[in-house]
């Protein structure tokens, strides 16, 4: 209707006497959708980069349902069913390469405040390292099979005490030496300690059972012939998915957690911004008293005095949430983040500022400027037309 | 003559608190059509108030106002509004024009309510702009055109939807005695040329001799007396 375009013009046009107040509300609500987005990005870049450190031609087993290796369990029979399994590669003796792992959590002291902290300790076979992407022994040489000694990732030389090349070491009740270190490039894994599956698993009781077996797969089509195997055997229950699958299920939980707890920080500031609109608005339909009963005695109705207001108020949020999108992805797109946690010590990630968290953003925005609006617009729809003889 | 307005019984009161303030207490009033009708009266005598009423901007306490058989004060305030936007123009003493809006687009409010077409509404303001004697300036905004000139701009767009009447709140209240004198002169031809009916409040008696019939406003009652 041309009438509430013009009453929409009127309001629009209005704005910049009210600049001061109007440039700060556009602000407020740009930090609130930028804090958003920010803590998104950080979210999101988390699990992109935990998603891509899995590969997709390792298979991990856990017992069903289990999720977690320390949750899980498996019989040594069963590791062996998996050897002759479908879908898994073989080496030259025609023997499947998998590597039936064990994982304990020890007690390590770290360097810098002298505490103790959590340090995964996996005993693995022969195959395991070298199914690790990018591994490499940057010093000394590998455990040797039914020793008590250990090979340690680079992160944990860096991060705690006593894990230096051809050190003795006390873990738990076990004393170790370790004989090499190791780096996978940054993944997880440099912030692991390995040993001899055979040797943890005496040190620690649990006879001859496992957590998890990774296994190499033949070829892109591997996992399903693999998942088809374990399906038929009525010997295994496994949950059966890719090193990258697995990895994305981990991080997904953490990198939700990391997205939300935006959430009600803009939330607060959202009600800040709110109440900045909400003033500012009221102003306008202050400052305009005498304009808009102009217009209703002229013939405007209320609805257009209404919708101008409306207009103003979501404008200028549309504003704040457009550069608060700008801000984040100017200065967190691509952003370096060094990512804390306890095994995702070593893990940097770039944040990324997804389309979907900016349509989050911007719907936040014109909230609050629908809702900053609602009250001065329906002050403004029941202007008293006697404010036409009010003197400004 | 016939008679535009009717106002018969009227009364006007304002409580405010417990205390009631009565404005008018059963007033009757005809304006003829073609009336140049100047008030005059003492501040807070209601003359205002009556200019609210006429042009259906306020509501009478009781009685009725008239206008060609229309029950102004029945209607409800959508069609009140309507009946606005076709039958009256206001003619405010601060112009009460749109600063963000040029000339052209002050005058062309009133005909954003109608269903007229770009170009039709182009050549109704500035006609309206012509008569009034402002067409060169259609393009300034109102803080660029002198008291004068605003007011010109004001009756420009009292009269683009071409009302039957207009009513004048202190028109020259605010302009200086030549300046005054040359709106005076507009809202005289206006009157006289295109027969408009015209209702003016004011505290200036040069103003009042422009009109054709002189009322004075006191407590509520009205003292007439005919220009010669
Ligand atoms: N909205 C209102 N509420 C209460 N009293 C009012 C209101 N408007 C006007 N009045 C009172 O009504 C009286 C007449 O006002 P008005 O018509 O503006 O007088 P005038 O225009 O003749 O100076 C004054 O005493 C004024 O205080
Ligand atoms: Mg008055």
């Amino acid at each position: 209707m041309r009438q509430t375009l013009a009453v929409i013009s009127l309001n629009l046009r209005s704005i910049p006497r009210r600049l001061g107040m109007s440039t700060a509300t556009v602000g407020a609500v740009a930090l609130v959708v930028a804090v958003l987005l920010g803590f998104q990005a950080i979210g999101n870049g988390f699990r992109a980069t935990a998603e891509r450190s899995g590969a997709e031609d390792i298979a991990i087993m856990l017992r069903e349902g289990s999720q977690a290796e320390l949750n899980s369990g498996l019989s040594r029979d069963q590791a062996r069913l998996i050897e002759v399994a479908d879908g898994v590669a073989r080496d030259e003796t025609d023997s499947g390469i998998i590597s039936a792992e064990l994982y304990v959590i020890v007690d390590g002291v770290l360097r810098g405040a002298q505490t103790e902290a959590n340090l995964g300790l996996r005993g693995m076979e022969a195959n395991g390292p070298a199914m690790r992407q990018g591994f490499s022994l940057v010093e000394g040489r590998m455990f040797s099979p039914g020793a008590a000694e250990l090979i340690v990732g680079e992160g944990v030389r860096r991060e705690f005490l006593g894990f230096e090349l051809g050190q003795e070491i006390r873990l738990g009740t076990n004393d170790w030496t370790v004989v090499g270190i190791f780096s996978t490039g940054g993944t997880v894994f440099d912030s692991e300690v390995w040993s001899d599956l055979g040797v943890l698993q005496n040190l620690y009781q649990r006879g001859s059972s496992v957590q998890s077996v990774r296994a190499r797969l033949t070829s892109p089509d591997g996992l399903e012939r693999l998942q088809a195997y374990v399906e038929n055997e009525p010997r295994l229950n496994l949950d059966v998915q890719t090193e990258a699958e697995f990895f994305a299920g981990q991080s997904s939980g953490t990198a939700g957690v990391i997205s939300s707890l935006g959430w009600p920080l803009s939330i607060v500031m959202a009600i800040g911004a709110l109440a900045g609109a909400w003033n500012t608005l009221y102003s306008s339909v202050d400052a305009r008293a005498r304009e808009i009963a102009t217009l209703r005695a002229i013939g405007f109705s209320g609805l257009s005095a209404f919708t101008g207001t409306m207009a103003e108020a979501v404008m200028l949020s549309a504003i704040g949430g457009a550069a608060g999108t700008a801000i984040a992805v100017l200065f967190f797109n691509g952003l370096s983040f060094q990512g804390l946690g306890d095994s995702f010590t070593q893990v940097v990630f770039d944040l990324s500022v997804t389309w979907d968290s900016i349509e989050t953003g911007i719907a936040l925005a014109i909230m609050v400027g629908v809702l900053g609006g609602l009250f001065p617009a329906i002050r403004a729809a029941r202007m008293p037309i006697l404010a036409v003889h009010r003197s400004s | 003559m016939t008679a535009l307005y009717t106002l018969t019984d009227l009364s006007k009161r304002y409580t405010r608190g417990k205390e009631s303030i009565t404005i008018f207490e059963q007033l009757d009033m005809t304006i003829d059509q073609g009336d140049f009708i100047s008030i005059m009266g003492p501040s807070g005598s209601g003359k205002t108030t009556l200019l609210n009423l006429l042009g259906g901007i306020d509501r009478p306490s009781s009685g009725a106002v008239d206008c060609e058989g229309t029950r102004v004060d029945k209607l409800s305030e959508g069609k009140l509004a309507k009946w606005r936007s076709q039958h009256v123009g206001f003619i405010f003493q601060f112009y009460n024009l749109m600063p963000t809006l040029s000339a052209a687009q002050n005058v062309e409010l009133p005909l954003l309510l109608t269903n007229l077409s770009g170009k039709e509404r182009k050549r109704r303001v500035e006609t309206a702009l012509d008569i009034v004697g402002i067409l060169d300036r259609k393009g300034h905004r109102p803080a660029q055109l002198s008291g004068g000139q605003q007011q010109r701009v004001g009756i420009a767009r009292a009269i683009v939807a071409d009302p039957k009447v207009l009513l004048c709140d202190e028109p020259t209240g605010d302009l200086d005695r030549n300046t005054a004198d040359e709106v005076l002169e507009t809202l005289q031809l206006l009157n006289r040329e295109l027969n408009k009916t015209i209702v003016m409040v004011t505290h200036d008696p040069a103003a009042a001799g422009y009109a054709s019939k002189e009322l004075h406003l006191d407590k509520g009652r009205f003292v007439a007396k005919e220009n010669t």
